[in-house]
């Protein structure tokens, strides 16, 4: 039951993240959008299949949530009608292709070769959410601090970068 | 069929990064660039939770948390840039960008 859901996760995860960067009916950035809402919430589904229960909500919830909402916002601020006549170039598309597999092949391989994983059992960590709480505010205070004092810089510049004038 | 182990979650997490790679060199649109980096983070989030739980560590899981902290904060200042972008230039499409060029 479980493999076959990985499976089917997987292939989802994968599939929608094609049509994310090559849609054949569209060049539309919405769509691409929309699909990766799909991915997302997709891989959410294998971080639950990995008893990340928490990291799954969170990603549900921040990714498909937030961001992809912030994503389309923008999308539709700028209109963006005239950019979907335009073409994928089939030259940069070969290198691409040709970049992108071989870096495919060379890590592929290198999972074959080291024998990655091989006899470790999955953990049963239950109740993962109160341990994951507990190394967060124990072990890694500073480091929670210093990501709330990211996000107010990000804050910051967001909203001058949004201003009319830079000065 | 051998059931599913790290070795299962790693090949999709390959697969989903060359993918993000891909949409990156290939796409010229800054918005839909900006998506396949998604993916590529996407990407190594599934890896670092995968490592985690077949070695039952939670310090993987810690990192994810603060990797999509990260993306979230990088998204919001990025598409303020984008928006800034097409603001004085009238374009999100990359051949069109071309000030630094010469």
């Amino acid at each position: 039951m479980q493999d076959s859901l990985f499976y089917l996760f997987a292939a989802l995860t994968l599939l929608c993240g094609v049509l994310v960067i090559a849609n054949p009916f569209t060049r539309n950035p919405i769509t691409s959008a929309m699909f990766l809402v799909l991915t997302i919430v997709s891989l959410a589904g294998l971080f639950v299949l990995l008893h990340a229960f928490f990291l799954a909500a969170v990603q549900i919830l921040v990714y498909a949530g937030a961001v992809m909402v912030l994503f389309l916002f923008v999308i539709m601020l700028l209109d963006l009608k005239e950019e979907e006549g335009r073409k994928i170039k089939a030259g940069a598309g070969l290198v691409g292709l040709a970049a992108a597999g071989g870096i495919a092949l060379v890590m592929m391989a290198v999972i074959r070769q080291s024998n990655v994983g091989v006899g470790l059992k999955a953990a049963n960590v239950e109740g993962s959410t109160a341990a994951l709480g507990q190394r967060l505010f124990a072990d890694y205070a500073l480091p929670f601090e210093l990501i709330s004092l990211l996000l107010l810089v990000a804050m910051i510049g967001t909203v001058l970068l949004s201003k009319k004038d830079l000065k | 069929m051998t059931p599913v182990g790290l070795q299962h979650y790693l090949v999709v997490s390959v697969l989903l990064f060359c993918l993000g790679l891909l949409g990156v060199l290939v796409r010229r649109n800054v918005l839909v660039i900006y998506m396949s980096l998604e993916l590529m983070l996407n990407a190594a989030n599934l890896a670092l939770v995968a490592f985690s739980r077949f070695n039952n560590n939670l310090d993987g899981q810690v990192i994810v948390f603060f990797i999509i902290t990260v993306a979230a904060s990088e998204v919001a200042v990025g598409l303020a840039l984008i928006v800034a972008l097409y603001r004085r230039r009238h374009t999100t499409h990359v051949e069109d960008l071309t000030a630094l060029k010469n």
